[in-house]
């Protein structure tokens, strides 16, 4: 089958193959900073060392995450995990220059930032890396995050993915509006809710046409939305069963929205942990998750839904049996949980502890320990285990979150990348320049919105 | 400052608006801001005005920021249609990826157009120079509100960071404000930067609305270049002796066989213009660097006038001792001869933190 008619196809065709992404986090308890080996979160050299090395592994793209506020707990910023990153424009633009072909994609907030800017700065960072550039599109708000910004920012949680739906059209006729490669730019207008944008482009077309899109939205607009403009779809689906089932309903939702059954890819969030045998990638396992969530950590976790400080309870002993103080977790604090019913969820998990013999800590690493998304094992039998998605198609890569950095990536690199190679399930070489040819993404066409604006 | 050399000696800057370079690719800017290191330059300065097929400034810098060595960074940032908490991560980040060698030119775009496309008021007027003394502070207190050692990662207590070291910035628009009123709560999202705080330069057209207090360096022009030993004279004496004064300079090179009158230099920049042979460039410099404390040059073309400079005219102005050495592994501030400047919210120093 052609590349063609795959694209426009409405049947769904695995394509046989994975890639990988590297997402650098830079605020969250998977990554370790309490080993010897825990780089510098903020310094280049980390930043460059771990995408040279993905790069070398033949990844597809390299993710940053977008910093509007400090996560807090208790009313201060947290103080517990990594915190502290570069805002990732400006990381990747320097990225650019040291790396040939992983593709760069900034996180970039809906609500924080104007269509005209943002779509013009994403345009300006794709013709920097010769068209390598792509736009993670988020779409959170709250008038917490707002308080760092002129506008404020919150808007009615209802109306979220319109407006982020009206921004990324209005992106996509700034991306569109230079009529042949040398000009002239027609003129955009967009009057909405919440933007007015009169603007004439300066950036012309990129090698690839425009940045690639991403989402990571997982709700059922979430997914709509995605299915509507995304080229890739961030998910949080990497279990096999749970991964197939995504892929069809994704598949649905994309023919629902008049695009090909093949037109949205999917990169669950994945971590791994590898060694050269199941036995010693068991004992690796132990440490990271000991690393991950230390006794502080584990207290501090349920601080969040009980609402008080709870640090007088032993982390190796039961969950406090005194109730939490609010009747739902507060508004975000940047911890993502939203309203959940405190004294219920605090009965359930005293429940649920007592039942399974757990302490604090291990209840807590029981539920953040990412058990869905991680891939334990070795190299070979993991080989094995991701061949068998590329074979049905249930994602077409994988989005690794390193659990140290900038070290990370190498046993992905060094031992992983060789395995599925042989296996014929990954690249052996880059397919082109951009990332839109190594992703296998289609070219755009010039939308008959602008043509006609 | 050095103090093995003349106290008299200046620094160069130049701007890389990739205007005029050969090659429309970014291999240019590679090509440009490499020549411009090797050339001795010591300042490189990236515009923003709007131009058909010129990419944001700040991403310019961003990308020479690994592959360069000496030459410091300094983009223009707008402070009227930009958000100011962006402004400031996106600064500390080019510290960060320039090894410490980042700055800014501050600038307030009186554009009715970078209005619209943002959907704001135009602004105009006395109301600049407020909104770039407005997102200066910000930017100023953000840079501030992580202290130099916040990061503890001390794993008896499980902390990676010292919350006491962070702080709010809790800024407000002053009262007389004459634009929309916002505020700005903090910290930032990044550690304080490797300068600690980025140098920060304006047009003098702003001075008035910027207090000469809050900024490290002034950007002056005159309608020609015999005027502007006296222009730099006279800012100086309003601004005082801690704020560097750079003069700006347009100049079109005799070259490759051409009279530089011949070689059409395009529009008026409203800057004073230098035409003619590199020996007569050397002689209006060298004065000058000595009056001032640096001079940007702004080449009619890149590709053309930086050959120039490289070849005739900055081994001269070294040679007459009119320039400073560029300092290997230095920082922007060093350059400038600032110090580490202490941090505004740390508990036991004193000092502004500017």
């Amino acid at each position: 089958m052609t590349q063609h008619s795959r694209a426009t196809s409405n049947v769904f065709t695995p394509t046989g193959k994975l890639q990988f992404g590297i997402f650098f986090q830079g605020v969250n308890s998977g990554t370790i900073w309490k080993a010897p080996e825990s780089g510098s979160q903020t310094d280049f050299e980390s930043f460059r060392r771990i995408a040279q090395t993905a790069e070398r592994g033949l990844f597809a793209a390299f993710f940053l995450g977008e910093g509007l506020r400090l996560r807090e707990h208790l009313g201060r910023p947290h103080a517990l995990d990594v915190v502290g990153r570069p805002d990732a424009q400006t990381m990747l633009a320097a990225l650019a220059s040291v790396t040939n072909n992983i593709g760069l994609v900034a996180t970039q907030n809906t609500t924080y930032n104007d269509p005209a800017d943002l779509a013009h700065r994403l345009a300006s960072m794709d013709l920097i890396s010769g068209g390598r550039a792509a736009w993670n599109i988020v779409t959170t708000d709250n008038a917490w995050t707002g308080a760092n910004f002129r506008r404020g920012g919150y808007l009615d949680h209802a109306d979220r993915y319109k407006h982020a739906e009206a921004f990324v059209e209005t992106a996509k006729r700034i991306w569109d509006s230079w009529e042949t490669p040398n000009g002239p730019a027609r003129p955009v207008l967009h009057e909405g809710q919440h933007y007015t944008v009169d603007v004439t482009p300066r950036l012309p077309r990129s090698a690839q046409y425009r940045p690639v899109l991403f989402q990571a939205g997982d709700s059922p607009q979430g997914r709509d939305f995605a299915a509507r403009q995304a080229d890739v779809i961030f998910s949080a689906h990497p279990t096999f069963d749970d991964a197939v089932e995504f892929r069809q309903d994704l598949v649905a939702r994309s023919l629902a929205a008049g695009r090909g059954a093949n037109a949205v890819q999917i990169m669950p969030a994945s971590e791994f942990i590898l060694a050269p045998t199941a036995e010693e990638a068991a004992e690796k396992k132990e440490w990271v998750r000991s690393l991950q969530i230390g006794p502080q950590q584990a207290v501090a976790y349920l601080e969040q839904f009980w609402g008080r400080e709870l640090s007088d309870y032993d982390p190796d002993g039961p969950l406090p049996e005194i109730d939490p103080v609010v009747e739902e977790t507060s508004e975000t604090r940047g911890s993502g949980f939203h309203g959940a019913k405190a004294r219920q969820l605090a009965d359930q998990w005293r429940a649920e502890a007592k039942d399974k013999g757990l302490s604090i800590r291990q209840f807590v690493t029981s539920r953040t320990a990412r058990v869905d998304s991680t891939f334990t094992g070795s190299y070979a039998a993991v080989a094995d285990q991701l061949a068998e998605y590329a074979r049905v198609g249930a994602v077409d890569g994988f989005n690794v979150s390193p659990w140290l950095i900038p070290t990370g990536l190498d046993d992905i690199v060094n031992h992983l990348v060789p395995e599925l190679q042989e296996r014929g399930v990954y690249p052996t070489e880059y397919r082109g320049t951009t990332l839109r040819e190594n992703l296998g993404l289609e070219t755009p066409v010039r939308s008959a919105e602008t043509v006609r604006a | 400052m050095s103090t093995n050399e003349s106290a008299r000696a200046g620094f160069l800057a130049i701007e890389l608006d990739g205007a005029g370079w050969d090659g429309a690719g970014f291999g240019s800017l590679t090509e440009a801001v490499l020549a411009a290191e090797s050339a001795g330059f010591h300042v490189a300065t990236f515009t923003d005005e709007p131009a058909p097929g010129r990419a944001n400034a700040l991403q310019r810098a961003a990308y020479a920021g690994p592959i360069t060595r000496t030459i410091a960074l300094v983009p223009e940032v707008d402070t009227v249609y930009t958000e100011p908490f962006h402004v400031s991560t996106q600064l500390a980040s080019l510290d960060y990826v320039a090894g410490g060698r980042a700055g800014w030119i501050a600038t307030a775009g009186e554009s009715p157009e970078a209005a619209a496309a943002v959907g704001r008021e135009f602004v105009s007027g006395a109301a600049l120079g407020q909104e770039a003394a407005a997102s200066i502070e910000v930017s100023r207190r953000l840079w501030d509100s992580w202290e130099d050692d916040a990061v503890i990662r001390d794993v008896a207590t499980g902390r990676y960071i010292d919350v006491d070291k962070l702080h709010y910035a809790d800024f407000e628009t002053p009262a007389d404000f004459a634009g929309a009123a916002y505020s700005v709560k903090g910290p930032s999202i990044i550690p304080r930067p490797l300068q600690g705080q980025l140098p920060v330069l304006v047009p003098a057209s702003l001075l008035g609305g910027v207090s000469a207090d809050a900024v490290d360096g002034v950007l002056v022009n005159a309608p020609t270049p015999e005027l502007l030993a006296a222009e730099v004279r006279d800012v100086r004496t309003r601004v005082g002796a801690s704020v560097a004064v750079v003069a700006e300079l347009d100049v079109v090179l005799d070259a490759r066989g051409q009279a530089a009158g011949d070689r059409g230099a395009g529009a008026d920049s409203g800057r004073a213009r230098y035409t003619g042979p590199a020996a007569a460039l050397v002689d209006l410099l060298a004065p000058l660097l000595a009056e001032a404390d640096g001079v940007r040059l702004h080449p009619a073309s890149l590709a053309v006038d930086l050959g120039e400079l490289a070849r005739l005219v900055l081994p001269e102005l070294r040679r007459r001792g009119a320039l400073r050495s560029p300092v290997q592994d230095g920082t922007f501030r060093d350059l400038l001869g600032l110090e580490r400047p202490t941090n505004r919210y740390a508990s036991a120093a004193a000092g502004t933190g500017k």
